[in-house]
């Protein structure tokens, strides 16, 4: 596993929470959310580079998923405001934020299970004239654009390696394979942004290794990447860049090379484990959440020594 | 026994104006229920829309039939936008019990004496029908072996078709980038809100479509009965619906109309043959039935049917029972 | 009531079927109902007008037919079809001190059609109370209905909670009791508390086989919610006709405590019965919350509602509590049906027009949640007795349905229910 070098200015600007990208795409202002007593996401500052892979990490309950929610207008923050490509999107609809260029995935996944792989992937196409209610009804209206669009879905599963299975239910797929097609379906939309939730939990090693290269492929296409993700060993692979995020708050910022060693953060991983690790914290999740506990281990190497070792 | 009035009678009911009618409800329930996943529990209230929509313009309002063809199809988009801008944030168990009750207070607010001069309170209204029976080009000649009436014939005529350009239309639909959306909401809303759709207008749309089908069920009972009486629209008519919608298969095209033909069928049959029992005396003395009780055995049999259906048959006659064990995963 | 509804439907319209009967198979006729609505709001204070002779003519002045009001204010003149038709009420056959405002209606009839008429019986003595006394009256009555209510959805919340099952056939427990006391009571003439023993405890004894026997196989074979909710529809249906089958569609009382003479209490008067009911309530209700609280299978029941993968990997014995959900949520909902008869006699629909009442104070209280059911149920009882004070009658449903509809509007998971994660 080769780690690449990081991009010149993340060894240039600081280390440190809320630190200013020279080119971000994503400004995230003071987003606060509350439930009930608890303060899930307090995010006081965060900038992401534009054409980067930024990992977001952190501890169960971090709020990484609920930030996720804000940002993409799935959940209403009680303070706070966010700018996406120089665009105040705070307050925008969900459907809409995926107009502007931004897209999500979701932690568990949310893969269409009677339409067809195909049909998933054509989904993720926006502007399209047969969707429209009137339009609808005369084929000829959409018949030349939904040829366009299913070259380009059939492009994108080649690539994921899904065109065996392109006219299968999606939920006949195995779980990799539906984590394959959501990422693919996300890029449909043809986003500047794309938002990752966890997208290699529960996947094979095999396919995570093709979802890497992948990843790193958006990269290079001129897309920004945000993902989430546990396996330290993937976020020392591919990103230029970690967010660390604890009881809502953001902890550390820096390259990945530096992150390991920050000792805020492996407090942060090891208290919430020792210190409300017992059955209450856990009694508070759902049991998906559950099996994550389980997936980052207390052992988990935190430095790229260890994990190339284990 | 007469066979041959048994036979008669059910070949009679199975292409007649129930059949008809349950077979638009079901439509619009179908694309409700079947391609959105809305589960409207309120079918009834959107029957009720054009029926009343219609005769109420007639009688009340002296409107012209015609035109109030059109009123009743409007009220019923109304109702749609009304009844979805509240429920269509709604949880799918939410949704149910919320479009059910609304169904109810349309119902108990119609029947209510306080609206009895405008809407006709529990007698409902009559004889908003006579400019399309006026039309009517059959005169009473027998024309096939079932014994319609002349202005049964004249309606069938008319609502048949009217029930195939439903179907088109939910097959143009179901086809088309806007059904695969309707269909992507059914299976999961946040993913499809994700890809950029705004499936709340999308939820919307389908609610009016369905409605409007349900519109124009409502449309053809009432012109069948020649009546229009709140009662008729009463949960009773939602389920037989729901029931037909299951039995022809949730999600097919034709669906509505295989499930309604073979239900109402079914239903006439079980009718008659009962009451040809029991006249022969076939029956022994010591089961507890008579005349009078065969129209409360034929809803058991309903009920029994919706059970039986969902469990040893959930995809129906159509339907595909490898979806829906995808579905269940 | 507002209305001059002296005479009603059997139906009095303002329950609401909720899984639809079979029809009345009488048709080419008028019917009706004589009652003397006496000073209250409460039905079972009106007082059938017996003897009273009602005549129909047929627009050329010809006698169509006529009738005399049976023991239960009924009458029902068939009629030889379509046309106009005045009906005349005998004002001599009427009792003293009852009086009619028209005695004289005039109606049309459709081919087969069958109508009711509404004569005005005591009108003017209507609405002598102010309206204070009648919302004190009301708030009184809605106390019992709301506890009535906050019992009978207890077992639909917690099984919905444990199970995901949205059980449209609940109703039909509620019914049931009161067809078992009934039974009991009239059939074997066994005292009505006994009986009222005895009938809750057999329908929590079916509550536990239907658990046993079908719903608990059809959760095992992974039938979704949805197809769940489907059946249960079904079995509403099937049920609720099998109760007008064997029950009939006759609105019957118990053979005790009928006609108990109310206590006045100055502006309210109320029934023995009824307060012994209020505090039975009162007291299962207590009872639910406390074993809710700190019974192991009550706590139980409450850790699988908040979720159901976490509590079975705690070793608990899902499918026994569930079990045990029925058990008592069937009990409950009996002795629900049981106290409402008690003032409202025994009929097939009590449950099924009660159904979505419960459905709006489960949903309320916000669905599942272990709690929301008591507080749902006590506030929708109230309220639909309240808001009679301002409605009609046979539209204090629709209040509290509104109000199901409007709260779901500022709070789509219910007053106590808990957010929907997304993600
Ligand atoms: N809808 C909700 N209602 C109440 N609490 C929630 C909700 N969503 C998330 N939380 C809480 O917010 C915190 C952050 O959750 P989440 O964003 O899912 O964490 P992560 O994705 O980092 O594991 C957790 O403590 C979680 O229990
Ligand atoms: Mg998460």
């Amino acid at each position: 596993m080769t780690v690449d070098a990081p991009p010149s200015w993340a060894t240039t600007i600081p280390h440190e929470p809320g630190v200013a990208k020279p080119d971000p795409i994503l400004v995230v202002d003071g987003v606060n959310r509350r439930f009930g007593g608890l303060l899930a996401v307090d995010v006081g500052h965060l900038e992401v580079q534009r054409g980067a892979i930024t990992a977001l990490i952190g501890p169960n309950g971090a709020g990484k998923t609920t930030l996720f929610n804000l940002l993409t207008g799935f959940d209403n923050p009680d303070s706070g405001s966010w700018r996406f490509a120089e665009r105040d999107l705070s307050g925008v609809p969900a459907h809409r934020v995926a107009h502007h260029g931004m897209v999500r995935t979701f932690q568990l996944t949310k893969s269409l299970a009677l339409l067809t792989v195909m049909e998933n992937m054509k989904l993720g196409a926006t502007r399209q004239r047969g969707e429209r209610f009137w339009g609808a009804l005369l084929r000829p209206l959409w018949r030349g654009q939904e040829k366009e669009i299913e070259e380009r879905a059939d492009a994108l599963l080649e690539r994921f390696k899904l065109s065996h299975v392109r006219d299968e239910f999606a939920g006949a797929l195995s779980g990799g394979q539906r984590k394959l097609l959501e990422m693919a379906r996300a890029l449909m939309v043809q986003p500047e942004l794309v938002m990752l939730d966890e997208p290699m939990a529960g996947v094979n090693p095999a396919l995570k290794q093709s979802l890497l290269s992948h990843v790193k492929q958006l990269r290079t296409e001129g897309m920004t990447v945000l993902f989430v993700e546990h396996d330290m060993d993937v976020v020392y692979d591919i990103s230029d860049w970690v967010v660390v995020l604890a009881q809502g708050r953001v902890i550390a910022e820096g390259p990945p090379a530096a992150i390991g060693a920050n000792p805020k953060v492996i407090d942060a991983y090891l208290g919430t484990h020792f210190a409300e690790g017992g059955g209450e914290a856990l009694g508070e999740l759902g049991p998906d959440e559950r099996l994550e506990v389980d997936q980052v281990g207390l052992g988990e190497p935190l430095t790229p020594g260890g994990a190339a070792d284990a | 026994m007469d066979w041959g009035l048994i036979f008669r009678s059910t070949g009679q009911a199975a292409i007649g104006p129930d059949a008809c009618y349950y077979a638009l409800a079901a439509a619009g329930l179908n694309v409700h229920i079947g391609y959105t996943g809305l589960l409207n529990f309120g079918q009834a209230a959107f029957g009720a829309a054009g029926a009343y929509g219609l005769a109420v313009a007639v009688v009340t309002y002296g409107v012209s039939f015609w035109a109030a063809l059109f009123i009743g199809l409007l009220v019923s988009i109304v109702l749609a936008l009304v009844l979805g801008f509240p429920t269509l944030r709604l949880r799918t168990d939410y949704l149910a019990i919320v479009t059910l009750a609304a169904a109810e207070i349309i119902r108990l607010v119609v029947r209510s004496v306080r609206y009895t001069a405008t809407l006709g309170g529990t007698d409902g209204l009559q004889a908003f029908g006579d400019a399309f029976f006026r039309l009517n080009p059959f005169d009473g000649g027998s024309y096939t072996p079932l014994e319609f009436r002349p202005d049964q014939v004249w309606l069938l005529v008319c609502a048949w078709p009217l029930v195939v350009v439903v179907l088109l239309v939910t097959f143009l639909l179901m086809r088309s980038p806007w059904g695969r959306v309707v269909k992507a909401i059914r299976e999961d809303e946040d993913a499809v809100r994700s890809l950029g759709k705004n499936t709340y207008w999308y939820k919307m749309q389908s609610l009016m479509l369905g409605g409007v089908f349900g519109a124009l069920a409502g449309i053809v009972f009432a012109m069948s009965k020649q009546s229009v009486n709140p009662d008729d629209y009463g949960t009773r008519f939602t389920f037989t619906a729901v029931a037909v919608m299951i039995l022809g298969g949730t999600a097919r095209v034709v669906g509505p109309v295989v499930g309604s033909v073979i239900f109402i069928g079914v239903l006439q049959f079980l009718d008659v043959f009962l009451r040809q029992a029991i006249d022969a005396g076939l029956i022994p003395g010591w089961v507890p039935i008579d005349v009078n009780k065969v129209a409360i055995i034929r809803l058991i049999f309903v009920g029994a049917t919706l059970v039986l259906l969902m469990i040893y048959r959930p995809q129906g006659i159509l339907g595909d029972r490898r979806e829906v064990a995808i579905r269940d995963r | 009531m507002a209305a001059p509804a002296a005479a009603q439907t059997e139906d009095p319209g303002s329950t609401s079927t909720t899984v639809g009967a079979a029809p009345d198979p009488s048709a080419g006729a008028v019917r009706g109902r004589l009652l003397d609505l006496k000073e209250t709001d409460a039905s079972e204070d009106d007082v059938p007008v017996p003897g009273v002779r009602i005549t129909v003519e047929d627009s050329d002045g010809q006698e169509a037919g006529t009738a005399e009001t049976d023991s239960g204010g009924l009458f029902r003149i068939p009629l030889p079809g379509e046309g106009t038709y005045t009906a005349k009420l005998d004002e001599d056959s009427l009792p003293d001190g009852v009086s009619v405002a028209d005695d004289e209606i005039e109606f049309t009839l459709g081919p087969g059609q069958s109508r009711t008429l509404l004569f005005a019986l005591n009108a003017p003595n209507r609405r002598t109370e102010g309206k204070v006394d009648l919302f004190l009256q009301s708030l009184v009555d809605g106390t019992y209905f709301g506890l009535l209510l906050a019992l009978a959805s207890v077992g639909l919340s917690l099984i919905y909670g444990t199970t995901g099952l949205v059980n449209f056939a609940h109703g039909e427990l509620v019914t049931m009791g009161a067809i078992f006391a009934f039974w009991f009571n009239q059939t074997l003439g066994w005292p009505l508390i006994l009986s009222g023993v005895l009938a809750v405890l057999a329908t929590g004894a079916v509550g536990w086989l239907l658990d046993a026997a079908f719903w608990g196989p059809l959760r095992r074979r992974g039938t979704g919610n949805t197809a769940l909710m489907v059946i249960s529809i079904g079995v509403a249906l099937a049920v609720l006709n099998l109760y007008l089958y064997v029950f009939g569609g006759r609105t019957r009382p118990y053979a005790d405590y009928r006609a108990q003479p109310a206590i006045d209490f100055g502006t309210v008067s109320l029934p023995p019965k009824r307060i012994i009911g209020a505090l039975l309530c009162l007291f299962f209700l207590v009872a639910v919350a406390t074993a809710l609280q700190r019974t192991r299978t009550g706590k139980a029941m409450r850790a699988i509602s908040d979720s159901r993968d976490l509590a079975a990997s705690s070793g608990i014995n899902v499918d026994r509590v569930i079990r045990f959900v029925w058990l008592f949520g069937a009990g409950l909902a009996a002795l629900g049906g049981i106290l409402f008869s008690l003032s409202q006699d025994v009929n097939f629909e009590q449950g099924s027009s009660m159904l979505l009442l419960l459905f709006a104070a489960i949903t309320l209280g916000g669905l599942g949640a272990a709690y929301g059911a008591l507080i749902g149920g006590f506030v929708i009882g109230l309220f639909v007795s309240v808001s009679a004070v301002w409605v009609p009658t046979e539209l204090k449903n629709v209040g509290a349905l509104v109000v199901l509809i409007l709260v779901l509007l500022v709070r789509p998971q219910g007053i106590l229910g808990a957010r929907e994660r997304i993600g």
